[in-house]
């Protein structure tokens, strides 16, 4: 009787405290985070931090911590608490990931994922939670694109669409290498497959011809059988814009191939990673490599390179640390211009109009470019750049000077 | 009455499946090889460079392949761990070969290469030994009487704290061997390329296997040790320590499996944390395949499955116009046990043994 009494009473005083924090605060129709007088305003990373691709994301994680140095480890007065979780490169484990962070109810806003697996994976628990994540180096075109489902709702990227990097690179094999005969391999990853898939077809718009598209399985470690298969259509370049360590079995088994000691080997951002370089060893050189145009970032590019050696004590050791700086500068830009501070110097943060500032981002002077976000969530500037890799590169300095095209 | 003849319908439906699936695999390989062979896509070359990629990565599984088997002979189990056994092995020799290079010793000659890689095995089994010795103490030798379920979870616990104890000792980054430039060169045949390294792995795993063959059947060792395989009480009782008999077969085991991580890793040059998670998987499905249990098995069943997963993708598929088929090679593989399990449930060669047990 007592208890009951007593059980009573509490659901009573809970009803009306929480009717007066409503009160005070705005409402938002995908809920409002509420961030403590003392409290840190917590963001998440989410992304490959393990395994053999392990570098595209840790790369990633430090430009983010960068960002939150730069902002002095604190937003409005509050710390910038940076929670990480391992999305491994793959829907599985992109999907755990996703939903281990939306059911923390302290999260503000993301950035992540590093592989479009994962966000494929992943993307429905963070938005149906009311989250939004800016991905640094997602490129898998569909992700964008204007007819994606409602469950992209909360999916924001900084990396270029892969639309722009298969494009960029079928017009080098063909206009600047002078190449008509090719082959593509992918690994069955999401970005690996879109991604020759828009090289195909580019390139036989330019005139090519397409000899075989093969691909491989993640974790296959002997490439030659498919390397046998491919040379029997006698391709004069392969693409092959898979992981590091795919890539690396790739192009170091391509050399012991029969008709493919002078094939030239292409590979993407995936793989623009000194371990890959290490992996694929001399086969390495005289080949090319796409990612973002780092000579065509802006002038903070110099400066944000000088602290990133400065925190991580070497050069970048991916392709996606800028991108990943720029994606948490529009976080947290946007949650300055959408949280309202409380008498109590607590915050209110509604997770409908962060992201809806976060999409609405327009001419923000990033390091990667001067960026804008499109209505279906693509904020990158698409500049890419082919990089050849020389005995520079294989003899273990990273990245390469300066592009070979454009 | 009515129970019965459900149950016989049952029955019948079963084996009907069952042959089924042998016609309609068989079938499938038969009109596959047959296409892509008429087709003409592919020259003699070709096919040659297929079977020695196979050659040298089945010569590999076997290796390893022998410990899940003898472990199995001697005390029922399957030890998951092995396939960390042989990635601590890979590990070790990766500091040899990049001492040798740091060195400048690798790359002075043959004579400097060979060393380094003898040296390198040497290591690799000087550290993979005691690896498995202490998982044999730690996680199976308190299990010995418990029911036979019990130490196979304790194998898979083992599997994980050796992945991660690996982690955080190296890092998740991955390990690249140094090249080799004697291992690199080629045999003077045209139309395909055979490395030296090809040949040295096939080399040193047959004389490995031979070794280890010889070894248990004719020392005293050996005999004690298929006598404990036979009857551990029995053999008890003649004698026999089985205590030094079941550490010699772990011993053993981690030997071939330490050596095999660098052999495997001069060819793929790779080392990570995980690098053991599929050639472990893939060396005891070949063990499956050969007749778990039986040695001379283990080395078919690693060559087979090599051959399959090399040759089997282009050859069965590839005459039915299937897309990117090097993609399905693990449901080739997978599918070939099913196959050689529905015909002979105890393997290639299990029979044998199992009858003369009996």
């Amino acid at each position: 009787m007592q208890l009951r009494k007593l059980g009573v009473l509490a659901a009573t005083a809970a009803l009306v405290l929480g009717a007066c924090s409503g009160a005070a605060t705005a409402t938002d129709p995908l809920g409002v985070i509420k961030v403590g007088a003392n409290d840190p305003i917590h963001v998440a990373f989410w992304g490959v931090i393990s395994g053999a691709d392990a570098s595209l994301g840790t790369d990633s994680l430090y430009g983010v911590q960068i960002a939150a140095d730069d902002k002095g480890g604190k937003l409005l007065g509050h710390a910038i608490q940076v929670t990480t979780e391992d999305g491994l490169c793959t829907p599985e484990g992109g999907a755990t990931a996703a939903q281990k962070l939306a059911a923390d109810k302290t999260i503000v806003g993301l950035v992540g994922s590093s592989c479009s697996d994962e966000t494929v994976g992943g993307i429905k628990a963070l938005t149906d939670a009311g989250l939004t994540t800016i991905s640094p180096s997602n490129t898998r075109p569909a992700l964008t694109l204007a007819s994606r489902g409602p469950e992209y709702a909360g999916y924001a990227r900084t990396a270029h669409s892969d639309a722009f990097q298969g494009k960029a690179v079928a017009e080098f094999v063909f206009n600047v290498l002078k190449l008509t005969k090719a082959a593509t391999i992918h690994d069955g990853s999401a970005y690996a497959e879109a991604l020759q898939g828009v090289f195909a077809d580019e390139f036989k718009k330019l005139g090519g011809s397409i000899v075989a598209q093969e691909a491989v399985s993640k974790g296959q470690t002997d490439m030659k059988p498919v390397l046998t298969k491919v040379a029997a259509a006698a391709p004069q370049v392969i693409y092959d814009p898979v992981f590091v360590a795919e890539g690396g079995y790739l192009w170091a088994q391509s050399k012991q191939v029969a008709g493919l000691e002078k094939t030239v080997m292409i590979g993407s951002d995936g793989m623009f990673t000194p371990d890959f370089v290490k992996a694929a060893g001399k086969a390495a050189e005289g080949n090319y490599l796409s990612s973002p145009n780092f000579s065509a970032f802006q002038a903070g590019y110099a400066d944000f390179l000088t602290k990133y050696k400065a925190k991580v004590g070497k050069d970048p050791i991916s392709a996606f640390h800028a991108h990943a700086y720029d994606a948490a500068n529009i976080l947290f830009n946007a949650i300055e211009k959408v949280a309202v501070k409380n008498s109590d110097n607590s915050l209110s943060i509604g997770r409908k109009a962060l992201r809806d500032a976060i999409f609405a981002t327009k001419d923000f002077k990033g390091i990667t470019g001067v960026l804008s976000c499109s209505a279906s969530g693509d904020c990158g500037a698409p500049l890419i750049a082919v990089y050849q890799i020389t005995s520079r590169e294989t003899g273990g300095t990273w990245p390469p000077a300066k592009p070979t095209w454009p | 009455m009515k129970a019965s003849l459900i149950e016989r319908l049952t029955e019948g439906a079963i084996v009907a499946f069952l042959w089924l699936l042998r016609v309609a695999v068989v079938l499938v390989v038969v009109v596959g090889s047959a296409l892509t062979i008429m087709s003409g896509r592919y020259s003699l070359e070709v096919y040659v460079g297929l079977v020695v990629s196979g050659l040298t990565l089945g010569s590999i599984y076997a290796l390893i392949a022998l410990g899940y088997t003898m472990v199995y002979g001697i005390l029922r189990m399957i030890n998951f761990a092995h396939g960390e056994i042989f990635m601590a092995g890979a590990f070790a020799g990766y500091f040899v070969v990049t001492a040798s290079d740091k060195l400048g010793f690798l790359n002075q000659g043959a004579v400097s290469a060979m060393i380094t890689i003898v040296v390198a095995i040497l290591v690799a089994v000087a550290v993979a030994t005691p690896v498995a010795l202490l998982v044999e103490k730690i996680a199976y030798r308190p299990l010995r009487n418990a029911p036979r379920l019990v130490p196979l979870i304790s194998a898979i616990g083992a599997s994980f704290v050796l992945q991660y104890t690996f982690r955080g000792l190296f890092g998740p980054g991955i390990y690249s061997y140094p090249t080799v430039d004697f291992l690199d060169r080629t045999l003077p045949i045209s139309g395909i390329i055979v490395r030296y390294v090809d040949v040295i792995v096939v080399i040193s795993a047959f004389v490995m296997m031979t070794g280890l063959y010889l070894f248990v059947m004719r020392t005293k060792l050996g005999t004690a040790i298929r006598a404990v395989s036979e009857d551990k009480d029995t053999a008890a009782l003649m004698g026999i320590d089985v205590n030094r008999a079941i550490v010699t077969t772990f011993g053993l085991g981690a030997a071939m499996a330490g050596a095999a991580g660098v052999l495997y890793a001069l060819l793929f040059r790779q080392v990570f944390f995980m690098t053991g998670f599929v050639p472990g998987i893939k060396a005891f499905t070949a063990a499956v395949l050969g007749g778990i249990g039986n040695i001379p098995g283990a080395m078919l069943g690693g060559l087979f499955l090599g051959q399959v997963e090399s040759i089997g993708p282009t050859l069965f598929l590839d005459g039915f116009n299937v897309p990117s088929p090097n993609q399905l090679k693990d449901v080739i593989a997978f599918t070939m046990l099913v196959l050689v399990l529905v015909f002979r449930p105890s393997g290639i060669l299990g029979e044998r043994i199992a009858r003369s047990r009996a």
